[in-house]
This record gives structure tokens, C-alpha cells and sequence, in this order.
């Protein structure tokens, strides 16, 4: 099984006519997943890559039965593009674009709070359940089904650590990018629940990074809660304070968001931490090796 | 980004906060011209990105306008050494010459964003005039906070809490309201991510002012206030992070010797952690893009061999969707296009990756070709020894 995205998703995309939004619809088509609609405002009614285009996502919900949206708008407009889909009732919405204002996320945070959508990200690279569906801009071919949740702050360290795990034929089950911004829909904690609930993920990576003290309130509730076997890692190790690395969420301030202090939490919580970002794949497998119920 | 006290100061009394009277200065004779106006006695402040400056030197009062031009002459130009600026220091350009005032108390007030509660947060604390950050550290209990609800700001009933939290006097209420709503307007409608009074003074004839002040902006919402751009001080910057950030490239330089080009902010500072384990020292962090075009590639080379510490280049890129071959064809064009005097070592992961390390490996470049990052951390920190 898999969380969130499965061969039952429906996919609308927002911002469809654009470069990024064509380019990784088709690539999204070729893995697999069902892109049924496709919304840019004034051109309702058109195609474009075979797909029927939509004035709104609430008609684009009304006439394919779309239950998630992929959006690919850029940051000016991108928190109105997650309201506009949380309002047309879609459960799952990934929000791709990167450079959207904190203040506008706050604003889209509180009004996802009175509805029961689901926002992952922004500035992530999505959602892939391996074979089924994949929602974002990830690399499909390097991801193999399996039963192993990955849940990243980071995109290509993702995927450096899903081909590590891949390589040694360990497959995934779902892997979701929360994404580098301060402020995201879908926490460490939250994707570590749905995992956790999840029959089919028998083991869980979280790989995080540097700033906030997101690592940190997942690695309470892990300890309290989860009994699947956890693996983390966590990057920025080597960086300054003060300074943003790259994610407009990745800085330490005020001396608290050390990579230190993430390790030192995660580690109380009896997560298994990779020390370094070469051997997060043996990590796993080494865990796993000790674990009799797990099956590869 | 950041900005100097004085242009915080200016933004924040345009929504409503007092600040004491006084004017910025370049040159000692302004800062004497300004002190007179101000009636001779003054406070003389460095203008420099980083807290500290007081303990410094850079922060002197002045008893009238032929001592305030003296002290000017001091600390314009001098090579300021604080706490946050490390060891070299920064030259100070600017002076903010202001009125003294006779302080009854120092309070602190300041917003952050609560990422987990994804909301801003005010917090007030009666021990002023030191750093927060050691407050929450020795008594966070001294440290009231209040979160605040976008869409109707801070409210007057919270600003009371905070306002008696603080132990002001109740004669005081109105006015203390007041500045508390007026620094939680101007932190959500200017879009900062930080904006800090601190300290907040009392002053004997029992008025509030914000005595110093530092605000910094969320760099996604620059595109929207456009009249931010102006308070940019390039001379608080690395001059090759100004360059990199015109190619739309993410980097921040480092003191070590190993350069660094990697695609996606994760992987590129996991790349500076396995150099430290290899037992070297990145000289930077460098984000090309996820995609790492070619042109993104040779921009990055340019940047990297400026920094004249670099004696080794390590290149780590994971081509996922864009195939290592398309990529490694970038670095070679990118690197014939560069002259390179540094041994490079190149790791590339991904799709069509044999064909990749082919095309390095054939180039005719003096390239390392690794086989993974372990094994490429190790190459490049020998070679950069």
C-alpha cells in the first residue's frame, strides 16, 4: 500500500499551460498517473496535451472527478491557487513552486485550517508512491515499490537517498518532499502518522535539515508513539548560523536549528541517524537486517 | 535581507512606533551639524549588519556637536569587530547620530514567525538591553509571547496582557497598546521575517521608545515592495555572493579550500558535511538548480575559481529527470569555457550515469572521476592538501 497518492488519484493540474507544468505533466503521464484536468484561468475550454483545460479548479472537480491537485503557478499566485483547491474540497494538494511569501502561506495555512484538504509543501518536490502515482517533479525511475516511507525537507538529497535505497533493493512504499520553506502544509510529524498508520510501510527515513525545530517535535512523538523502525539523517552539519542555505527555511537562528541538536534529539528517540549522506541506503539496510518481521 | 537600525527605525515610526529624533550621517562634519540640531548632547551608532556594536566601540556618547564630530571621525571608517561580523570585522560607512535620553527602564519587543504553528509570534520581555537569545536561554519564564492571527493582527486585549506582563505601570496601557500594534502592522505588512525592539525603553518623563531597532525581510516577498531594494548595502555583503545571486545562483562563501557545486540546497550542504568528515573544509555552498543547466554549470565554475582559496573543486550532481550524459556534456562545455588551475573532482549519480563518467572520464579535462560521494569527498580533500 502507499499514503496519500495511489492508482485512485485523479490529477488536476494548476498551472498546466506553463513550461514547468507541461514538462512534468508529461513526465507524470509516462509513470502512470491519471491527469484528468488541467486549470489556467481565461483559457477554459481548451487542450493542451490532450488534456481538457479549466477556468477553475471547481470546474475542473466538477466535470473529471480531479481529488488532487498539483500546482505549478508562479509565487505571486501560488497561495490563491492552494486556497482555490483546498475550496473546490480536494483532500490531497502539492504545491510545487518555491519563492512563495511566508505571509502568504500563513494566510493559506489558516484558511486550510477550516477545511479538510491536505497541503504538501510548497517549494517541494512532491509525492511519488512507487508504480502507482507520482504528483511533482521527482525522477520516477529511480523510486521502486516497497515498503520503506521516505519524508524529506530536501529534493535531490532525496533523491540521492532513494537511489541509494533502490540500489540496494529496498523499495518504497510513498516518498514525500514537505519541502524547505519555514512554513509547510505537512510536517515531519504528520507524514510520520500517516506512515504509521499505514499497514504496508514497515520503516520510515526522515531526512531533514538544518533550521526550525520541526525534526525535533517528530522525534518526541516517534519515541512516544511509533514502533516501525526509524532511520534519519540530517543535513547542514558544516553550516553557519545566520546564514540560509539555499531553502528559504534552512538557517539557525538564534543559535536553536543545528543540525546538532537535531541528531541529539533523534538519536533520544532511538532513531537510527546515518551520519553521513553516503550511507543513509546501508543505514536502512542495516536496520533492517536486524529487524526478523521485515521482509525486502 | 537585511537593513541598518536607521532605516528600520524610519519604517517603523511610518507605522506609528517612536523613535528618538536623529539623522544618519556620512561624514563627521554631518554628524556635527546633526548633533547640533539635536542640541548637543547625542549618541554617535555605527551602522553595520550585526548586533554587538556597543561592547565593540562602535556605540559613544557625545556631549555636544564638536565631540560628536570626533567621535564620528573614530568610528566612520574603522573596521568594526563584534560578535556576529567574525573576525575581520566590518568598515563602518555610517553613523546614526540620535538624542539621549534619560531611560527609567529597558524592555524588549519582537515578532518571529512560529513555523509550527504557522503563525507570527509577539514576544515581550522585561529584561531588555541584553540579547533574547540568552534571556530564553537563562529565563525563558522572562519571555511572554502572544500568537497572532493574520487576519486581524495583534489585538488590543493581547497587547494589554503583554503590556501588564511586563509590569508597566496601568497609566502607561494606552500608549504601550498602541506601539505593540503599530510593530506587529509593520512586521506582517512589510513582510519581515524578523523585527526586534530592543531594547524598548521607559524614559523618566514616561514615554516608550524604540531605542534600537532591527528588522529583516523575507526575500520571496521582495518582488513586492519595491522601495526595499534601495536599502540593500552591498557593502554589507560578499562581493562574490552578489555576483553568484545576478546568475541566479545560491551561494555563500566559506573559509575552507574545498569548492563545492551541487544541484538542490539539501544535497549541496550534505556535500559540505562528508567534506568535514573526509577531514577537509568547504569553501562555500553553492546551489546550481535542481537542473544544473550548462550555463548554470560555467556560471558556477566562474564564481568558484574568483575565491582564491579554492584549491580543489568538488562537484556533486544527481541527475534525475535531466540524464547524467546531458549533464556531464554541460560541465565539460562548462569547464573548456573556464579556465581551470584546480584539480576537479566530478561525482555524478542518476540516470544514464556510465555514460556520464564516459564522457568526463574522455574529455580530455584533468578531472577526477568518483564513484561515489564518500569516495569523492576523500579524492578532493587529498587533492586539496
Amino acid at each position: 500500500m502507499s499514503i496519500l497518492a495511489d492508482e485512485k488519484t485523479r490529477l488536476v493540474v494548476q498551472g498546466l499551460t506553463g513550461r514547468e507544468g507541461t514538462f512534468h505533466t508529461q513526465q507524470a503521464i509516462a509513470y502512470g498517473t491519471k491527469v484528468v484536468a488541467g486549470v489556467t484561468p481565461g483559457k477554459g475550454g481548451t487542450r493542451h496535451e490532450g488534456i481538457p483545460v479549466f477556468d477553475t479548479v471547481h470546474q475542473a472537480v466538477r466535470e473529471t472527478g480531479a481529488n488532487a491537485s498539483v500546482i505549478f503557478v508562479p509565487p505571486p499566485f501560488a497561495a490563491d491557487a492552494v486556497m482555490e483547491a483546498a475550496d473546490a474540497g480536494l483532500p490531497l494538494v502539492v504545491c510545487i513552486t518555491e519563492g512563495i511569501p511566508t505571509v502568504d502561506m500563513i494566510r493559506a495555512w489558516e484558511f486550510l485550517e477550516q477545511r479538510s484538504t491536505r497541503l504538501i509543501g510548497p517549494n517541494c518536490p512532491g509525492i511519488i508512491s512507487p508504480g502507482k502515482c507520482k504528483i511533482g517533479i521527482m525522477p520516477g525511475h529511480i523510486h521502486m515499490p516497497g515498503r520503506v516511507g521516505v519524508v524529506s525537507r530536501s529534493g535531490t538529497l532525496t533523491y540521492e537517498a532513494v537511489h541509494q535505497l533502490t540500489g540496494l533493493g529496498i523499495g518504497q512504499s510513498t516518498c514525500i518532499g514537505i519541502g524547505g520553506d519555514p512554513v509547510v502544509g505537512t510536517t515531519f510529524l504528520d507524514a510520520i502518522k500517516l506512515f504509521n498508520e499505514d499497514p504496508d510501510t514497515e520503516a520510515i527515513v526522515m531526512i531533514g535539515e538544518i533550521g526550525g525545530n520541526a525534526e525535533e517535535i517528530a522525534a518526541e512523538y516517534i519515541q512516544e508513539h511509533i514502533r516501525k523502525l526509524v532511520v534519519g539523517f540530517v543535513a547542514g552539519q558544516t553550516a553557519p548560523p545566520g546564514r540560509r542555505m539555499g531553502h528559504a527555511g534552512a538557517i539557525i537562528s538564534g543559535g536553536h536549528g543545528t543540525a546538532a541538536e537535531k541528531i541529539r534529539a533523534m538519536a533520544a528517540a532511538g532513531i537510527h541517524v546515518a551520519k553521513s549522506p553516503a550511507v543513509i541506503g546501508e543505514t536502512v539496510a542495516s536496520v533492517l537486517a536486524g529487524s526478523s518481521k521485515f521482509q525486502v | 535581507m537585511k537593513i541598518h537600525e536607521y532605516q528600520a527605525k524610519q519604517i517603523l515610526a511610518r507605522f506609528g512606533v517612536p523613535v528618538p529624533r536623529g539623522e544618519v550621517a556620512e561624514t563627521p562634519e554631518q554628524a556635527a551639524g546633526i548633533a547640533e540640531r539635536l542640541g548637543g548632547h547625542v549618541v554617535v551608532k555605527a551602522q553595520i549588519h550585526a548586533g554587538g556594536r556597543g561592547k565593540g566601540g562602535g556605540v559613544k556618547v557625545a556631549a555636544n556637536a564638536q565631540e560628536a564630530r570626533e567621535i564620528a571621525g573614530r568610528i566612520l571608517g574603522m573596521r568594526l569587530v563584534t560578535h556576529q561580523t567574525g573576525p575581520e570585522g566590518r568598515v563602518v560607512q555610517r553613523v546614526l547620530v540620535e538624542e539621549t535620553l534619560p531611560v527609567q527602564k529597558e524592555l524588549y519587543l519582537g515578532l518571529v514567525v512560529d513555523r509550527a504553528r504557522a503563525c507570527p509570534v509577539f514576544m515581550a520581555s522585561s529584561a531588555g538591553g541584553v540579547e533574547i537569545e540568552e534571556v530564553a536561554a537563562k529565563t525563558p519564564e522572562l519571555i511572554l509571547k502572544e500568537a497572532i492571527d493574520i487576519g486581524v493582527g495583534l489585538l488590543p486585549f493581547q497587547a494589554r496582557r503583554l503590556t501588564l506582563g511586563l509590569g508597566l505601570p496601568a497609566d502607561l496601557l494606552g500608549q504601550a497598546v498602541k506601539v505593540m500594534i503599530a510593530l506587529a502592522r509593520a512586521f506582517v505588512e512589510t513582510d519581515a521575517s524578523l523585527a526586534e525592539i530592543n531594547p524598548f525603553v521607559l524614559t523618566d518623563d514616561g514615554r516608550l521608545i524604540a531605542l534600537d531597532a532591527k528588522v529583516n525581510f523575507d526575500d520571496n516577498a521582495l518582488y513586492r515592495h519595491k522601495d526595499f531594494l534601495a536599502l540593500r548595502d552591498l557593502n554589507e555583503e560578499e562581493p562574490l555572493e552578489i555576483e553568484a545571486g545576478k546568475h541566479g545562483l545560491n551561494y555563500i562563501k566559506l573559509d575552507g579550500n574545498v569548492g563545492c557545486m551541487v544541484n538542490g540546497a539539501g544535497l549541496a550542504m550534505s556535500t559540505m558535511d562528508i567534506i568535514k568528515y573526509a577531514g577537509g573544509n568547504p569553501a562555500n555552498f553553492l546551489d546550481v538548480g535542481g537542473g544544473a543547466s550548462a550555463e548554470q554549470v560555467k556560471n558556477a565554475f566562474q564564481i568558484l575559481l574568483s575565491d582564491k582559496n579554492v584549491k580543489a573543486v568538488l562537484i556533486n550532481i544527481f541527475g534525475g529527470i535531466l540524464r547524467c550524459d546531458r549533464l556531464a556534456l554541460g560541465v565539460v562545455e562548462a569547464a573548456k569555457a573556464v579556465r581551470i588551475d584546480v584539480p576537479v573532482v566530478v561525482r555524478l549519480e542518476g540516470t544514464n550515469v556510465e555514460q556520464g563518467r564516459r564522457i568526463l572520464a574522455e574529455s580530455g579535462l584533468n578531472f577526477t572521476v568518483a564513484a561515489n560521494m564518500k569516495d569523492a569527498a576523500e579524492k578532493v580533500v587529498a587533492l586539496a592538501s
